[in-house]
C-alpha cells in the first residue's frame, strides 16, 4: 500500500483488514458523504465509484480527510469504517 | 469607427481572457437557464462551488454537462468556508477535481454580512500560493489588505463592491480607486453589484473585471440582464480607456459663441 500521499491509514482499521482473496465474500461498511453505507462490495476507490455509479472524471475523492489522486483510484484500498468524501462542482458565485 | 475590444484582453498569470465580465452559476432555476444566461453574458470565466456528490440520486445532472470546461475557464470557489482549514481543504479538492489551478478563496467571517475574515484569508492565500495555486482572494475594499494579499502571493485581488447578493452597488469607489492606483495586479470587483450601471461604474474606475452572480440570476429576466451586463462591462471599459472629461460645477457651451445673429 502506498502511504506517500495519503499519510496514516490507522483510522481505516488495520484490525479489520481482510485478506485479498476473501474480499469477494465480504461486505464493507463505509461512511460515504456523511452517510453510513453497509454491504458495499468495493475494495478500492475505483470500485466504490463504480458501485455508486459515479463517473470519476469530474470528482475529487477524500478518504479519512486525505485526497486520493485519480491515478491511485485503482490501487487505493478501502477498509471497514473508512470515511469517504466524493465532491463535484455545483452552481455557485 | 469600429472599436476593437479584442485587443484589450485581461491577462492573469499568463492566461488571457476575452471578457472582463466573470459570472457565477448559483441561484438559477435550472442548468438550462444557467447555460443560456452565461452565454448571453459573454463571460469566459465562470465560478462554481465544491459540494458533495449526490450519492442517493445518481440521475441528477451535472453542472459541467451544461457549462463546457472546454469553452469556459472554470473558477472554483471556497464559498461557505469559515476557517482557513476548510478553505484549504476545498481548494485542494477543487484542484483534484481537475479543471484548473485557479481558486477563488473565500474565508467568510460572519453569516449575516458574508464579509471576508481577512486574517484567515491572508493565511490561506499564502499557503495556497506556495502550493502552486493561482489564488484569487475575495476580500474587503481595503487597500492595505489588497497589498498584503498580493505580497502573500495572490495573482489578483477581488474586493467586494458591497455584501454578497445585496445589489447595493459600488459602496466605496474611493477605496477601489486607491487599490487600483497602488496595486500592480489585476483588480476584479467581486460581489454586491445590482444592475448594469453598477458594473459600468466599476469599469469606469479602472477595475480590470467584474464578477457577479445574483445580479443576473436574481433578475426577473436573467438572460436579458446577462446581456445588459455584457454591454455594461464593454461600455465601462471603453469609457475608462477613452478618458472621461473632468467634472465642473458650471456650464461650458457646446455650440459656438461666435456668429450669433
Amino acid at each position: 500500500m502506498d502511504n506517500s500521499v495519503v499519510g496514516s491509514r490507522e483510522a481505516g482499521g488495520k484490525a479489520n483488514r481482510i485478506p485479498k482473496g476473501m474480499r469477494f465474500f465480504y461486505f464493507m461498511r463505509l461512511t460515504v458523504n456523511g452517510e453510513t453505507r453497509e454491504g458495499l462490495h468495493a475494495t478500492t476507490v475505483a470500485e466504490l465509484l463504480e458501485e455508486l455509479r459515479i463517473v470519476p472524471g469530474r470528482v475529487a475523492v477524500e478518504v479519512n480527510r486525505n485526497i486520493v489522486r485519480k491515478t491511485e483510484y485503482e490501487s487505493f484500498e478501502l477498509h471497514e469504517g473508512d470515511a469517504v468524501e466524493v465532491v463535484n462542482f455545483v452552481g455557485g458565485g | 469607427m469600429r472599436v476593437d475590444t479584442m485587443e484589450d484582453t485581461l491577462v492573469i498569470k499568463g492566461m488571457e481572457f476575452r471578457s472582463r465580465l466573470w459570472v457565477g452559476t448559483g441561484k438559477y432555476r435550472d442548468f438550462e437557464e444557467t447555460a443560456k444566461a452565461i452565454e448571453a453574458s459573454g463571460a469566459d470565466v465562470v465560478t462554481v462551488a465544491v459540494r458533495r456528490v449526490n450519492i442517493t440520486d445518481r440521475k441528477s445532472e451535472n453542472l459541467l454537462d451544461y457549462i463546457d470546461p472546454k469553452h469556459y475557464k472554470i473558477l472554483p470557489n471556497t464559498a461557505g468556508c469559515y476557517t482557513v482549514e476548510d478553505a484549504l481543504r476545498y481548494s485542494r479538492l477543487a484542484r483534484e477535481a481537475g479543471v484548473s489551478d485557479m481558486i477563488k478563496i473565500e474565508v467568510i467571517g460572519d453569516e449575516k454580512t458574508l464579509f471576508p475574515d481577512v486574517v484567515g484569508l491572508l493565511e490561506a492565500t499564502e499557503i495556497l500560493a506556495k502550493e502552486g495555486f493561482i489564488v484569487l482572494p475575495y476580500t474587503n475594499d481595503d487597500p492595505i489588505m489588497a497589498r498584503r494579499l498580493l505580497d502573500a502571493g495572490a495573482a489578483a485581488v477581488m474586493p467586494l463592491a458591497a455584501p454578497i447578493g445585496s445589489g447595493l452597488g459600488i459602496r466605496n469607489p474611493y477605496n477601489l480607486k486607491i487599490i487600483l492606483e497602488t496595486l500592480k495586479a489585476p483588480v476584479i470587483v467581486d460581489a454586491g453589484v445590482g444592475t448594469a450601471s453598477d458594473v459600468a461604474v466599476a469599469m469606469e474606475l479602472g477595475c480590470d473585471a467584474v464578477l457577479l452572480n445574483t445580479a443576473i440570476a436574481g433578475a426577473k429576466d436573467p438572460i436579458r440582464m446577462a446581456a445588459a451586463m455584457k454591454h455594461a462591462v464593454i461600455a465601462g471599459r471603453l469609457a475608462y480607456r477613452a478618458g472621461r472629461i473632468p467634472k465642473k460645477l458650471y456650464a461650458t457651451a457646446s455650440s459656438p459663441l461666435e456668429d450669433m445673429l
